[in-house]
């Protein structure tokens, strides 16, 4: 059975007012995210590959240069369906319940939180991602390369930031920073993030 | 008229003493600050093919954003001031490891643009002459064969990086990709040509078809000036 694409969890022009355009969307989930999961059914086509779930191929793959095309475009696949999720209208704001209370003791208070979520985010040199983990009980800040992801570095992913330039450049052109700020103070989805971390 | 003669006079020795003590500082290679080149054209310069808007961001945003960060790093260690950005690139090994990462990613940004600027003019395509053509013939089969290479490594290069012609250190040509700013020199190889294949370089005019970018590109490359390069290769 191949691959699919979920579908995106709000209208292209959900978060318009939020500074993430329908153009974006049009592209980023209409292009980028569905070429990832047409190219991946073609080059798992009749291998076992293609019978595994997607998590099991990307883990499978990591690491293997012979398959880093396998690797590249399911991991691609997977991290744009966690993306969509860790956005929402009128998103933002911060967490409550559980998940605040173990931001605060993690990383000593929220706004901490957002500071070191900025600067993974900024720094990523290149395409990538940023994320917000749970490793061995502890939440971290992290930041991966190209299609990288925490799930093959045994971590729980609660919530990522594309930082990609396709992600951003029809909103934002250059100004990654500005892109990451909105996407904290109005796009987070923290109600996503508290289920992953329940789950 | 005496004491103004005198004044005169001693200005004069001031300027001159000014003008020895800063000899030992006066660099023959690159001193910080490293300065954003001018682009040799206007913005509009290579539409249909890049368009203005992506000239301008990629110019006077990317590439001036690298310029400033290699100057952070460099202001840290005043040593590494003396040398050019090619000569630091060629051995990071000798770049202390604070500064390492960021000379690499942000002086092969500022070298990178830099060529990048002059490969590429109004008016340009068509296809190279001389020492250039022949070698690539040999190398690849034809001009065509070369472009469709050229264009495969750049489309195949995943996330954000660079397609080059490089010539290694045997003056044979090979095409190469690499990632994010990484120069060829970093690996010995001397870079003939290269295209942009971040997103930044194409993004507002061609979002995510990569394909027709690299190859729209040949239409504005500067054959003269990359057999210049060529021929600095060789020498
Ligand atoms: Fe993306
Ligand atoms: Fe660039």
């Amino acid at each position: 059975m191949p691959f699919t694409q979920a579908p995106l969890p709000y209208d292209f022009g959900a978060l318009e007012a939020h500074n993430m355009s329908a153009k974006t969307f049009e592209f980023h989930f209409g292009k980028h995210h569905a070429a990832y999961v047409t190219n991946l059914n073609n080059l798992v086509k009749d291998t076992p590959m293609a019978d595994m779930s997607l998590e099991d191929v990307i883990k499978a793959s990591y690491g293997d240069a012979s398959k880093a095309g396998i690797f590249n475009n399911a991991a691609q696949v997977w991290n744009h369906s966690f993306f969509w999720n860790s956005m929402k209208s009128g998103g933002g704001g911060a967490p409550t319940g559980d998940l605040a209370a173990k931001i605060d003791s993690d990383f000593g208070s929220f706004d901490a939180f957002k500071e070191a979520f900025k600067t993974a985010a900024a720094t990523q040199f290149g395409s990538g991602w940023a994320w917000l983990v749970l490793e061995n009980g502890t939440l971290k800040v992290t930041k991966t390369p190209n299609a990288e992801n925490p799930l093959v570095h045994g971590q729980k992913p609660l919530l990522t930031l594309d930082v990609w330039e396709h992600a951003y450049y029809l909103d934002f052109q250059n100004r990654r920073p500005d892109f990451i700020t909105n996407f904290l103070d109005q796009l987070v989805n923290w109600d996503f993030a508290a289920q992953n971390m329940a789950a | 008229m005496r004491n103004f003669i005198q004044f005169l006079y001693r200005g004069m020795v001031v300027i001159l003493i000014t003008f020895f003590l800063l000899i030992p500082f006066a660099t023959p290679a690159e001193a910080a600050p490293v300065e954003l080149p001018p682009l040799p054209y206007d913005y509009d310069a290579l539409a249909p093919f890049i368009d203005a808007e992506t000239m301008q961001f990629h110019h006077d945003k990317h590439h001036a954003a690298y310029i400033s960060k290699l100057n952070e790093a460099l202001e840290k260690h005043t040593s590494l001031q003396n040398q050019s950005t090619e000569a630091l690139l060629k051995d990071l090994s000798q770049v202390p490891e604070d500064v390492r990462k960021t000379i690499q990613n942000n002086g092969g940004g500022h070298l990178n643009h830099s060529m990048f600027w002059q490969i590429m003019k109004p008016q340009g395509g068509g296809t190279p002459t001389g020492a250039l053509a022949e070698a690539i013939n040999q190398t690849f089969g034809s001009f065509e064969s070369f472009q469709e290479q050229f264009n495969q490594a750049g489309l195949g290069q995943f996330g954000s990086g660079w397609v080059w012609l490089v010539s290694n250190p045997q003056g044979q040509l090979q095409i190469i990709s690499t990632a994010n700013q990484d120069s060829p020199l970093m690996q010995g190889l001397y870079p003939v040509m290269g295209n942009d294949v971040w997103e930044h370089a194409y993004y507002l005019s061609y979002r995510n078809r990569r394909a027709d970018y690299l190859s729209n590109w040949w239409n504005v490359v500067n054959w003269p000036e990359i057999e210049k390069r060529y021929a600095a290769a060789q020498a």
